[in-house]
């Protein structure tokens, strides 16, 4: 490991050099690609390039990097005016346009790669490694090359960053306001298969659309600032580069473009579990927390149901005198009492017999109001009959903040009764009065 | 009174089937205008053909007597909210500052003033303390202010809104309602396309009655009338669909091409 990062060997310089920038470039294209749900379109660019890099090794006989280039972006291109017109001018939908140019044109880069490897060519080798890669075997002059198009790729993104952003979001309104929505949609669709036809010599056709694409898409998990998005899928691509690199540097016989998509992915996967809000983890912890709030709120409920009808607000009650009360599952019953003596809203006076503290009974009482505030408001405010409140109350009672409760209070004016005559219970006692 | 929109035969066809048939309207500057119709009627189209979106199979618009590319920086277009996809990483301030986008300034940033002038149409559609949320985070009403916002950094003359009241809260619409009166009485002129004719003549001045065709424009008093709602609402013209339809599945031009008028 202390070989690879030293980069004292000049050849693993090269070649970490060459997939960090063609990892990073991707990744920043790709953001808007991503962004303008053009994912497919990259993957069928990504492919249509076979058949262009053939047709020019075949009509130059050679395989410096700039040629290439040159015939990656012709096919490119062209399949893009393909796709764009199939979709338009036919009856075709666009993702039948897609799927035909893809296997149409990468059909025909396969039969050209074919033909090229029948026929004898003494600097063929090599050439297959459009499909899945070449990235061990980068040279200095392809390097060299690279390195220029990534320079010119970052510095247009940056350049025309906010009109970018725009036509990505509300290209009507780009055009409304008199922007060259087209000829910045030419230059992102230029752009773009520019980052491909560079990208294709790390991880090869096959595989280029997870460079385009996961980056951004992990990066999406993160945050909801472009800015922040383009940087983040960049240092993606930048990690996946420099670990895709060690691994094929560490394991000779392990190549690199295939690696640098599966540390991609695992970059996309831990992501989807671990991003604060949008992902999997945060949404279990929130549902578990509603969760253990609705079971704890529950028992206390059924706690102030007894104490009022026994008018024994804070008296002992048992297990089993709280299942009358509400058919409670064992489990759920058992963890949330437990949970509600830690909090120190329950005393255990012994096994299987508890009562409400004062902490314990306010928030009991807190919860009913709650309750009996909203059965007022449905039958009040929107016309329900009293019988038809009580199970919509039973989930909303958990959901209701401080200052829905305020509003409510001030829409309701402080009322005394709830719809079945209940007393609605305050903090502070409703006065004798109140009867 | 100064004509701000004037159209001229403007027929529209989507796949060779016409939605607009031969619309000649003028609207004077100053008003509030209500583009009405049912589903389908072109309301949209006609928005769209007035902003230069699509692109007309005959006869032209003239906006403040000039062609669009000629006073483009005068005209402020609103498009529907569901246009786009509000899920989009970007913050309210960085819509409202789009309004300040200028086609002989695509590159580097925005100045100061932009800045300001955006954070200035936040606050008149009390959309400021919102302003570094991701608009996701919005509801649709709110959406929709961030929209017009949009529009008033672009200080224009004439403003162009595609159902600003489509899907808004109680408060949304008081809030885009007042401020469209405050545009009126600086003397701008709005042309809304709107959906609900039970508040459409409290809310406009002057009316575009559409079907298709057009059915008549003119003072809310003169449009907002039984007879003409009728004949934009009530009985379909099944002869006229029937034409639309033969001129789509046999795939007739709508106009003759020596029959193509232009503007001098």
């Amino acid at each position: 490991m202390s070989d690879f990062f030293t980069f004292s060997d000049p050849n693993v310089r090269l070649v970490t050099a060459g997939t960090i920038l063609l990892g990073m470039s991707a990744a920043i294209v790709g953001t808007f690609t991503f962004l303008r749900k053009r994912a497919l379109v990259g993957d069928a660019i990504a492919h249509a390039i076979l058949p262009g890099v053939c047709l020019s090794f075949m009509i130059t006989g050679e395989k410096h990097p700039a040629y290439l280039l040159v015939g990656a972006v012709i096919a490119g291109w062209l399949s893009l005016l393909v796709m764009d017109y199939l979709s338009s001018r036919t009856k075709l939908s666009t993702d039948t346009a897609i799927g035909a140019v893809l296997s149409v044109f990468f059909g025909a880069g396969i039969l050209l790669l074919t033909s090229i490897q029948h026929s004898g060519s003494a600097n063929q080798a090599g050439l297959d490694q459009f499909l899945f890669g070449k990235a061990a075997a980068m040279t200095r002059q392809d390097i060299g090359v690279f390195s220029g198009v990534a320079a010119v790729l970052l510095g247009l993104v940056l350049a025309f960053f906010r009109s970018f952003k725009l036509i990505s979001f509300d290209p009507a309104f780009a055009k409304s306001i008199g922007l060259p929505v087209r000829r910045l949609e030419f230059l992102l669709s230029t752009i773009t298969v520019l980052a491909v036809a560079t990208g294709i010599q790390a991880v090869g056709v096959v595989l280029m659309a997870a460079l385009l694409i996961t980056p951004a898409a992990a990066a999406r998990f993160w945050t909801d600032r472009i800015q922040m998005m383009v940087v983040l899928a960049a240092a993606f691509g930048l990690l996946s580069g420099l670990f895709g690199s060690w691994i094929s540097y560490t394991a000779p016989s392990m190549p690199t473009g295939p690696w640098i998509v599966v540390l991609l992915s695992l970059i996309a996967v831990v992501s989807v579990v671990v991003a604060p809000q949008r992902g999997i983890w945060a949404r279990l912890r929130l549902q578990r927390g509603n969760a253990r709030k609705i079971r704890q709120e529950n028992i206390l409920k059924a706690f102030y149901g007894i104490g009022e009808a026994a008018d024994a607000p804070v008296a002992t009650v048992s297990v089993d005198g709280l299942r009358q009360q509400r058919p409670f599952e064992d489990r759920a019953l058992q963890l949330g009492l437990r949970e509600l003596v830690k909090k120190g809203l329950l005393h255990k006076h012994k096994p299987g017999d508890y009562a409400l503290t004062t902490k314990g009974l306010q928030e009991s009482r807190r919860v009913v109001r709650l309750h009996r505030l909203w059965e007022l408001y449905l039958t009040e405010r929107m016309n329900y009959a009293a019988d038809h409140v009580h199970n919509t109350a039973e989930a909303i009672e958990h959901v209701i903040t401080p200052e829905v409760e305020a509003a409510l209070l001030r829409e309701l004016g402080h009322p005394i009764l709830d719809p079945h005559d209940a007393v609605i219970p305050y903090q502070t006692p409703p006065k004798p009065s109140a009867s | 009174m100064k004509t701000a929109i004037e159209t001229h035969n403007l027929t529209v066809a989507y796949n060779r089937r016409p939605v607009l048939w031969d619309i000649d309207f003028q609207i004077p500057e100053g008003q509030l205008i209500g583009v009405l119709g049912p589903n389908g009627s072109g309301k949209t189209t006609l928005l769209k053909s007035i902003m230069g979106l699509v692109q007309p199979s005959s006869g032209y618009v003239r906006l403040f007597g000039q062609s669009l590319d000629e006073v483009r920086s005068r005209i402020s277009y609103v498009p529907q909210r569901e246009s786009v996809d509000w899920n989009f990483p970007i913050s309210v301030r960085e819509v409202a500052l789009m309004g300040r986008y200028r086609k002989d300034k695509l590159l580097g940033r925005l100045s100061r003033e932009d800045h300001r002038l955006a954070d200035e149409a936040l606050e008149k559609v009390g959309m400021l303390p919102y302003a570094d949320r991701q608009i996701a985070q919005l509801s649709g009403g709110q959406q929709q202010r961030v929209f017009v916002a949009r529009a008033l950094t672009q200080q224009a003359d004439l403003y162009l809104m595609d159902e600003p009241f489509a899907g808004v809260d109680a408060a949304s619409e008081e809030a885009i309602l007042t401020l469209l009166k405050d545009m009126k009485q600086a003397g701008k002129t709005v042309l809304i396309v709107h959906h609900d004719l039970h508040t459409a003549h409290q809310f406009f001045d002057w009316m575009v009655l559409l079907n298709t065709r057009l059915i008549k424009c003119g003072p809310t008093a003169s449009v907002f009338t039984a007879e003409y709602l009728k004949q934009a609402y009530g009985g379909q013209l099944t002869i006229l669909s029937q034409v639309s339809d033969l001129v789509k599945a046999r795939d007739f031009p709508i106009r003759e091409r020596s029959f193509k008028d232009q503007p001098k």
